[in-house]
């Protein structure tokens, strides 16, 4: 696969900036760390050169950045796009969240990006700077000088089982686009559900008493772009900033997982952003699974326009009874 | 903070039996928002009505909870108890202490506890009620009937003569439908146009009724009381209010190849045509498709002969917005295609025909002038072979027939057998069945005589194969009675095609909001209670749309359309339920799932102007609810992710105070 | 000595048209369920939000059973059939919690089935009693 660099998009945006297409560019640019990228706006091409990023810690997508970035007036803002992001721009668009006549969508192909904290578990602490150039990745840290390792080891939960190289969505594509791939990422959603109710219940206790209600996964999930979360509303009956006890770190990721079902592309940002590492994306596979498995492989964000499982149905649906029960026959 | 009263009421014994009434009455006067608690034997007598219309009045309530029988029973009495003393209706809540607790509790503790409980549920609702206007909405005295049929000409009529306008649309160039096309009707035999044709002329006389001939329903806006129609007229490059149907240019149309579709195509008419003398109107019509003038620019012999200066070749299409009160659907049905059943030899011969045709075969204005001729070579068939049930009642054979029963079929079937035999007693008549149902009046006798009295063959069983061999079509059958398989040379094969709602219904099922079943047939808002209406408010159904009728069920299923129209158009203006679905414009995501869940279309999207951050604006989609439409089932308050969409009187809130008081 | 025993609390939501009425109907006819069953009255079972559900547990009931009416039947032709999709995949995600899946249930009781009604109280009941207390899924700061 055609290997896109920094150069490469940075001279794309610059001929659609100077052709007057877009105003502005929806982009990467270093954080603290070289590996800790944060988006950023680019309104011209001297900009870019000098702040602009891309690379493999560029896991953010973007989608959802738009719902805001689109209601500014300054004319088209273009946006690059990985196939998995695609899937949540579509999402988007099937429910108005944005103007699509607002954006320039640039589809980029992806191989994978990298898990920084893969990074940190196999070298600890220390780690001055990350090159990224070959399929070995070198450490560079501060008491060990430079460990190698293989990008393979340390590619997101997402991109390791990588869904889709396919783009959905895009009004222009730098390299190929691919294919949607074969993969295992309901793989350890089977394992939980083989285990007993109190194992699962041992295992959700141990992840979910790590959340700090930091938020994170809802900042980041572009299918949470509601005007006003129900968490935040003092009217919705479950408002609530901070979590006091088990009950609430269950119930907010109950909700959260539940507002999303059916609206979530599995793009895999909720686990990401986590700082807590709570393997967050089972939640919603298991909902994606069960989709899946009960009303048919349904993929959101693979069209606009899609009619979304929860506001659907057939007569002949499943019972929730039986639902429940299914596992244990 | 409310100031609300409790009143429990002892239903004689039925309550007090069980229920410590005094107590539940002592607990709950301690509870927040209660300023007065009371208790009396019978809450719903007069007396017991007085005694809440005095405590309203005398501790200034702002809202009541009352302990007592179900909701279902006495919620609308103490509502009106409210409002007549000045409180607003909805602010009264139940607590179903008879019902949910006395009657099916005996321990009296644990009676009076569950009641205290229910009681204070109550009381945590009513806390957070807020009074509710219903809304109200005008109503246009003008009512649309959309097919020209039996169904439509019958509704129409009886909505007219009740005094209201009524337009009719019929997309064919003039009304009477199938009913025109039929010959006899069972189980009387009186001649179909007969019976019909002095209706079409009475639709055409009444000075409250106009005919849109020719012309399709395109666009529906609006709700009940207050639909805004697009009717699409179509061209037919003859001036309707010019031609005078004298029929003269009919005849010297040099085009006379077009099938005529009035004669399902077993004759020909010209270019420009009437489809039968008593058409309504009567006025002649341009098949584009065929004309020559319309397609190259050279003939114009009908504007030539045309003395009244009738045609136009230049005519658009016209279109017309209309307002209406209430809309009737009466679409009809057609028979199924043949296509997919060729054992049954349609397709390869002129002598296999379907029971339609059947009908104008042995209709006078028929393409035989009435005579039975076969139509591959215009003999007259000696032996005619019926099969019953070809497309219906397929349940195994799904993807190539109905599933359901024609039920028109088994009696016209026995119609067309007697009337054969009746005529033409030379004839031998088969007919093959899977089972006869003639249920309805003096049916059974009707079919019994075709079979007793005229000597109809009446043989159980399916027809296998139909080959055509020579000059006779070779029926091969079996016959379930004798347990044999059986061979008939016939000379004539007639199929009873099963029927299906016009292909019309579907788009206009959208347009409406209304639903349909998997047949395409109209659902009505309630299948015994509610036969007539469709759950969407305002439209209602007439006729075969709503499932196969034949034509004395159809003037009756016609007639109680009429008058539910002719109830919601009586009324000036229409009052809704003000428990309905409401959108906080400022927590609205715009995403669309609430309207992807609404049974009623209620739900609607504008971009509305916000105020954005630093003085700009900002424009964003937000949902809309009509609640001259919403019924309140709250399916949307669940599919809104942000909870911007709430249930006035079950808002959110309030179903939250009422588990919290269950489970404290 | 008295023994303490374990009542559970249960809330049932019942929607109006069909098992409130069935409710009712069951009451008509005596037929008698544990007190500890507390209905809340809904428009429809579609009203229903995953979030009253997980609140009632929240604040400590013992069990949360939701009624419609038979699907097919809704007096708004199609609620149920949400509340159908919307509960299954709730359910099933609870028992992937490892909440015990006889805490929530689902019935279709008609307003002309009041024996089923007072026999599926009676069943649940017994059932979520057997469990004993919810503790997987509770607030203790609701206790009193």
């Amino acid at each position: 696969m055609q290997k896109i660099t920094r150069s490469v998009l940075i001279e794309k945006a610059e001929k659609l900036l100077n052709d007057g297409i877009v105003s502005r560019v929806l982009g990467w640019k270093n954080g603290d760390f070289s590996y800790d990228i944060t988006p950023a706006i680019f309104t011209s091409a001297d900009q870019m050169k000098k702040d602009f990023v891309y690379g493999d810690f560029c896991g953010a997508n973007f989608s959802k950045y738009l719902v805001k970035e689109t209601r500014k007036d300054e004319g088209k803002i273009l946006v690059f796009l990985k196939p998995c992001d695609t899937y949540s721009f579509n999402q988007l668009l099937t429910e108005h969240r944005f103007d699509r006549e607002k954006v320039y969508a640039v589809g980029i192909p992806c191989d994978g990006m990298i898990d920084i904290n893969k990074i940190k578990l196999a070298v600890g602490d220390g780690i001055v700077s990350v090159d990224t150039d070959s399929e070995v990745i070198k450490v560079n840290t501060l008491y060990d000088g430079v460990k190698e390792l293989a990008k393979n080891d340390l590619l997101l939960e997402r991109c390791a089982n990588c869904k889709s190289k396919k783009h959905v969505a895009f009004d222009e594509l730098i390299g190929e686009t691919g294919e949607t791939l074969e993969n295992n990422r309901f793989d350890q959603v089977a394992e939980l559900e083989k285990m007993s109710a109190d194992e699962r219940f041992a295992f959700w206790q141990n992840e979910l008493s790590r959340c700090i209600r930091c938020n994170a996964c809802r900042d980041a999930c572009p299918a949470c772009t509601c005007e006003k979360c129900v968490f935040d509303n003092p009217n919705s009956g479950v408002e609530n900033k901070s979590p006091a006890n088990s009950f609430e770190e269950q119930m907010f990721h109950i909700i959260r997982a539940f507002h999303v079902a059916g609206r979530c592309t599995d793009c895999g940002e909720c686990s990401r952003v986590c700082p807590q590492h709570i393997p967050l994306h089972l939640l919603n596979r298991k909902f994606i699974k069960d989709i899946n498995e009960f009303y048919g492989e349904y993929q959101a964000g693979e069209e606009v326009g899609s009619r979304a499982p929860l506001v659907n149905y057939t007569k002949e649906d499943i019972e929730p009874i039986d639902a429940v029960n299914k596992g244990d026959k | 903070m409310q100031r609300i009263g409790v009143f429990v009421c002892w239903c004689g014994s039925n309550i007090a039996a069980t229920v410590d009434v005094q107590k539940v009455a002592e607990v709950l006067k301690n509870e927040p928002g209660v300023v007065h608690s009371a208790n009396y034997q019978y809450m719903c007598s007069q007396a017991g009505q007085q005694l809440i219309k005095e405590a309203i009045k005398e501790h200034n309530l702002t809202g009541i909870v009352v302990c007592s029988c179900s909701p279902r029973m006495h919620e609308a009495t103490f509502r009106k108890t409210a409002a007549a003393a000045g409180l607003n209706p909805y602010m009264v809540e139940i607590a179903n202490i008879r019902e949910q607790c006395s009657w099916i509790h005996k321990d009296i503790e644990e009676a009076t506890e569950k009641a205290v409980v229910l009681g204070r549920t109550a009381i945590a609702k009513v806390n957070l009620n807020a009074p509710l206007l219903p809304g109200e909405s005008p109503v246009t005295k003008r009512a649309l009937v959309i097919g020209g049929g039996i169904a439509g000409i019958q509704t129409a009529l009886d909505i007219a003569d009740a005094g209201f306008e009524v337009d009719i649309v019929e997309k064919k160039p003039t009304i009477g439908g199938k009913m025109a096309q039929i010959d006899k009707t069972f189980p009387t035999l009186d001649c179909a146009a007969c019976i019909l044709t002095p209706k079409m002329v009475d639709v055409a006389q009444h000075e409250k009724i106009r005919i849109f001939s020719y012309s399709e329903v395109e666009q529906v806006k609006g709700f009940v009381g207050n639909f805004d129609v697009k009717i699409k007229k179509k061209a037919r490059f003859v001036k309707e209010d010019v031609c005078t149907g004298c029929g003269l240019c009919t005849e010297k149309c040099p085009q006379k190849k077009v099938p005529n579709d009035f004669n399902l195509g077993m004759d020909t008419k010209r270019a420009i045509y009437i489809p039968f003398a008593q058409a309504v109107p009567k006025v002649a019509t341009i098949d584009a498709d065929y004309c020559t003038m319309l397609k190259t620019g050279k003939c114009g012999v009908c504007s030539k002969v045309c003395t009244a200066k009738a045609i136009d070749y230049t005519q658009k299409d016209e279109f017309i917005e209309e307002k209406y009160g209430a809309i009737v659907v009466a679409t009809g049905f057609n028979p199924i295609s043949m296509d997919k059943f060729d054992e049954y030899a349609y397709s390869q011969s002129k002598d296999v025909i379907t029971s339609l045709e059947f009908e104008r075969l042995m209709n006078a204005a028929g393409p035989t002038a009435g005579k039975l001729l076969r139509p591959s070579d215009n003999k007259h068939p000696h032996t005619l072979v019926f099969v019953q049930c070809v497309g219906s009642r397929c349940s195994s054979c799904a993807e190539k027939g109905k599933e359901y029963c024609s039920k028109i079929c088994c009696m016209y079937t026995a119609k067309h057998a007697m009337l054969t035999r009746d005529k033409y007693p030379d004839t031998d008549v088969y007919v093959f069945y899977i089972d006869v149902r003639t249920p309805g009046k003096n049916f059974d006798e009707f079919y019994r005589r075709a079979v007793e009295d005229y000597g109809v063959h009446y043989i159980k069983g399916m027809v296998g194969k139909v080959s055509p061999e020579g000059d006779k079509l070779v029926v091969q059958g079996s016959d379930l009675i004798a347990n044999k398989q059986i061979k008939i040379d016939a000379d004539l094969v007639v199929l009873a095609a099963a029927i299906e709602p016009d292909k019309s219904a579907r788009p206009l099922a959208t347009m409406l909001t209304a639903s349909m079943d998997t047949n395409d047939f109209f659902t009505e808002a309630h299948p015994k209670l509610r036969p007539v209406e469709s759950p969407t408010a305002g439209v209602f159904l007439s006729g075969a749309c709503q499932g196969p009728k034949d034509i004395p069920e159809t003037v009756s299923q016609a007639g109680a359309a009429a008058a539910k129209v002719i109830g919601l158009l009586a009324k000036d203006k229409l009052t809704g339920n003000p428990c309905v679905a409401h959108s906080d414009e400022m927590m609205c995501n715009g995403c669309s799932s609430c309207e992807r869940v609404c049974p009623y279309g209620a739900i609607t999207y504008m971009d509305k102007e916000f105020r954005g951050p630093n003085r700009t604006t900002l424009i964003r989609r937000v949902a809309s609810v009509n609640e001259a439409i919403c019924q309140g089932c709250g399916a949307c308050t669940v599919a809104c992710p942000s909870g911007a969409m709430d249930l006035k009187g079950f808002a959110t809130k309030q179903i939250m105070a009422e588990v919290d008081a269950i489970c404290k | 000595m008295q023994v303490n025993e374990f009542k559970p609390k249960i809330v049932a939501f019942c929607c109006n048209w069909c098992s409130y009425a069935g409710a009712d109907l069951a009451g008509s006819n005596r037929l008698s369920y544990p007190a500890d069953v507390k209905i809340i009255r809904v428009p429809c079972s579609c009203r229903v939000n995953p979030m009253f559900i997980l609140r009632a547990f929240q604040r400590g009931a013992d069990g949360v059973i939701l009624c419609g009416c038979h699907p097919g039947d809704c007096h708004y032709t199609s609620g149920n059939y949400f509340t159908r999709r919307r509960m299954a995949l709730l359910f099933s995600m609870l028992d992937y919690l490892g909440i015990e899946k006889e805490r929530t249930r689902v019935e279709w009781v008609s307003a002309a089935e009041g024996a089923k009604f007072a026999s599926v109280m009676n069943d649940f009941v017994q059932k979520v009693t057997a469990l004993g207390e919810n503790k997987r899924l509770e607030d203790l700061r609701c206790k009193r």
